[in-house]
């Protein structure tokens, strides 16, 4: 059966029928099925979230101001992001204005996760997608070592018996028979198309990665008192400051702001040293794959985030920038009122809950959540052991959120193309500058690499803005302000009988909201609508696709049992379900497993 | 100096998943070690134990695993055996995460030498802002002499007290004000769908 969607694309059902499930590296948390045709093109593609979400059916009744206690667990990767969109919430409902001290802290906070996320994604969930581990055992080291000396002359780390070491060292670790992470690759596919050299810099990045990446999530030890869950709250941060202080317990002293200033400068530099020239020498071998553009060339949107002063969440102010483009007019960037009830609504024709009456659509402060589990007339399996599923019912525990009726992507791409169409000057000269050394025109963006570059991008952006927040926090203290929390209306008996708030952030992700209601002192009503609710939409009243869905589209597939070209796609997108769904297979079976039917 | 990392893991918002979570905070409530002894609530984080990992010389795990046996029945494992068990069936979104930071901490040499994964059978995992089922918290004062007998062993040895440890969970999400906070069926429904559900079928 062929259908068109209001959206643009023409949907295809016949050909044989691919599941995928689940789909993520690391923690599997998604299901697709896709629909390929003779010349192994997918001209359908599903996706679907295989758990609800409760987070709304947890957090009834509690204190409002430990909300984001809950919501930094919902997430296996994200923990602060949600708490601090939790916080942010709170402050809105009650009133409360944070001191400038902590709104630097939380935008480095916030600005770190984005860099740590940003490298981790590209390094160990994403490269394996583009690079060959495997076939970085038989690469010539010296050959490695003039590559890495050409891709990127200032990255000390190059020598030929550097390269020779690593590979020793991955040689007996594959020959130990322990895989492991490397596992669950189609290690002999021929989308894998970097010479061996280029794979072997590319995996000994992996490792400086890892090395990384514990350095860099010691700021939110040293801000949030720990780590993995840093603590937050509402009105402010939690860490005192005192710069006359002694000793790295406690207080912010002078010995841990130099700590936060070096792991800064290495963020710079190993962004700058490795993963952008990683991006432009990988990207270089696949720039001719363009494919995943989905619905970034049309409908993008992002909420915005990190306000350079306190309490300040106007478009101007905030240094990741806000809007919504749709119909791929990148002449009008539209603004986005999260308040405003007929602009952000969410959707269940498709999803496995009810409102009652089909169509309806609901802003997240009237956020319903009653699941209706039924599955379509034309799945196959049964209600436990779904095989195929029927996307013309409903299919997804993932509502369908629209902008306006319309489908959005979100994301590092979505925040670049609306940064390059609204003019915002620092993202404009990165994606000119990056477009010129790859010789590419501006619609190669709208691509599952142009995803992957767009993060990169914003990786090395935040490491100037979390210099910047940094210098910023510093100049204060040095000026006499050490003030980091507003206590003001900290007790229940200054809150009004009834408030409503909306906290935003900019995840790794994309957009992220949570929609609070407040009653007597208590929550009466809290929905979150996080990045992977907008990219993994299943379809909504009107038949337009979701970001993973329209992705998938009018992409060859090699071979249809080893589909690492889906995976690159929806990698492409960071996809984190724990968020919107709980994943598993119900029995227990091994994970990522693909089954072709 | 040999150091000590105690580490539940699993995510307590999922009823018995929280098993090694509550266990980290009931040691830290019930035991004082000597030495350099490290009590951390993992939650359900990969890659950023691995700086933990690095720093320890003996890893301690609680954690609720699936071993295919009756629900609250303990399985203690050691060595090199600990990845392996972890991985034998994946259940929950944390032990994959987990038994990939145990390969990459080996991969970079991080990894403790002497293991110790304290794992309780779950009964219900699917009860999403659920708290532990009985079974499986009545398990948790012997897994916790299980673990302090086996870090006596290595010369940690500890006695009735209460550590300090600014590594557990918020004061918000303990326990007893998580099981105690939690909205009612009615206020909030609790049922999903019954691939995840079995005992709803029929």
């Amino acid at each position: 059966m062929v259908v068109q969607t209001p959206n643009g694309f023409t949907l295809d059902t016949a050909g044989q029928r691919v599941v995928v499930d689940p789909v993520t590296r690391i923690e599997g948390h998604m299901r697709c099925e896709v629909n390929v045709d003779e010349n192994n093109m997918i001209t359908n593609a599903v996706s679907t979230g295989t758990m609800w979400r409760g987070l709304e059916v947890i957090l009834k009744g509690r204190d409002p101001r430990d909300a984001w206690a809950f919501t930094e667990r919902i997430c296996g990767v994200c923990t602060g992001t949600h708490a601090l969109t939790s916080v942010r919430a709170v402050e809105d409902a009650l009133g409360i204005t944070i001191p400038e001290n902590a709104n630097s802290i939380r935008n480095i906070m916030q600005l770190n996760l984005q860099i740590h996320d940003h490298i981790v994604h590209f390094y160990h969930l994403h490269a394996l997608d583009w690079v060959n581990p495997v076939n970085a055992l038989r690469a010539d080291p010296n050959a490695t070592s003039e590559l890495q000396q050409a891709v990127s002359p200032s990255h000390p780390l190059s020598s030929p018996g550097y390269f020779r070491d690593v590979q020793n060292r991955l040689k007996q670790f594959v020959e130990s028979g322990q895989l492991g992470i490397f596992k669950n690759g189609y290690w002999d596919n021929p989308a894998y198309k970097l010479p061996p050299e280029a794979d072997l810099m590319a995996t000994t990045h992996y490792l400086e990665a890892l090395d990384l990446q514990k350095e860099v999530a010691k700021i939110h030890t040293i801000f949030g008192g720990k780590n993995p869950h840093p603590n937050w709250l509402v009105g402010g941060v939690p860490c005192p400051i005192n710069v006359h202080s002694t000793g790295a317990v406690g207080a912010i002293n002078m010995t841990v702001l130099n700590h936060v200033s070096t792991i800064i400068d290495q963020c710079i530099t190993f962004v700058k040293n490795v993963y952008l020239p990683d991006l432009v020498a990988i990207g270089g071998v696949y720039k001719d794959w363009l494919y995943g553009g989905g619905l970034s060339g049309q409908s993008v949107m992002a909420y915005g985030d990190i306000p350079e002063h306190a309490n300040d969440f106007s478009a101007g102010q905030l240094h990741l920038p806000r809007g919504a483009i749709v119909n791929g007019n990148l002449d009008e960037v539209q603004d986005v009122d999260v308040r405003d009830p007929g602009q952000i609504q969410e959707f269940v024709d498709h999803s496995w809950y009810d409102y009652g009456e089909p169509g309806k659509g609901l802003h997240p402060w009237d956020g319903v959540t009653e699941p209706n589990y039924q599955l379509g007339a034309n799945a196959k399996g049964s209600r436990t052991n779904i095989q195929e599923i029927d996307e013309a019912a409903k299919y997804s525990w993932i509502k369908a959120p629209r902008w306006r009726g319309n489908a959005m992507e979100v994301g590092p791409l979505a925040r670049y193309i609306i940064g390059y169409a609204s003019g915002h000057e620092d993202i404009k000269n990165q994606v000119e500058g990056l477009l010129r050394t790859m010789d590419l025109p501006v619609s190669a963006l709208f691509s599952t690499l142009g995803r992957t570059a767009a993060r990169a991008l914003e990786a090395e952006y935040c490491t100037r803005l979390q210099k910047h927040f940094f210098d910023k926090l510093v100049a204060n203290i040095k000026a006499g302000d050490s003030n980091t929390a507003n206590v003001a209306k900290w007790d229940p008996s200054t809150w009004p009988k009834e408030a409503q708030g909306v906290g935003m952030t900019e995840a790794p992700r994309g957009a992220l909201g949570h929609w609070i209601k407040v009653k007597d002192g208590r929550i009466e009503n809290y929905q979150c609508v996080v990045p992977t609710t907008w990219n993994g939409s299943p379809r909504d009243a009107a038949g337009n696709i979701g970001a993973f869905e329209a992705a998938l589209m009018n992409t060859r597939v090699e071979r249809p049992e080893e589909p690492v070209e889906i995976l690159r796609t929806l990698h492409s997108f960071d996809p984190c379900l724990a968020c919107s769904t709980h994943v598993m297979s119900p029995d227990g079976e091994e994970l990522t497993t693909v089954k072709v039917r | 100096m040999t150091k000590v990392l105690v580490l539940g893991i699993g995510n307590v918002l999922w009823a018995d998943e929280g098993f090694g979570v509550r266990c980290i905070e009931a040691l830290a409530e019930t035991r004082i070690f000597t030495g350099d002894v490290t009590l951390l609530d993992g939650g359900t984080q990969g890659l950023y134990l691995l700086p933990f990992l690095e720093s320890a010389d003996i890893l301690v795990v609680f954690d609720a695993v699936d071993y295919g046996l009756p629900p609250g029945t303990m399985k203690i494992v050691e060595g090199d055996e600990v990845p392996r068990f972890m991985g034998a069936k994946k259940m929950s979104l944390h032990q994959t995460g987990f038994q990939d930071v145990i390969a990459t901490a080996q991969l970079m040499g991080y990894c403790p030498g002497d293991l110790l994964l304290v794992g309780c059978q779950p009964e219900e995992l699917e009860d999403y802002g659920g708290g532990l089922r009985h079974v499986v918290a009545g398990r948790i004062p012997e897994a916790l002499n299980i673990a302090c007998a086996w870090l006596a062993e290595r010369g940690f040895p500890s006695t009735e007290g209460h550590t300090q440890a600014a590594d557990l969970a918020d004061a918000s999400i303990r326990k007893d004000a998580y099981e105690s906070g939690r909205p009612s069926e009615d206020a909030a429904c609790r049922i999903g769908d019954e691939r995840f559900f079995p005992r709803l079928e029929g």
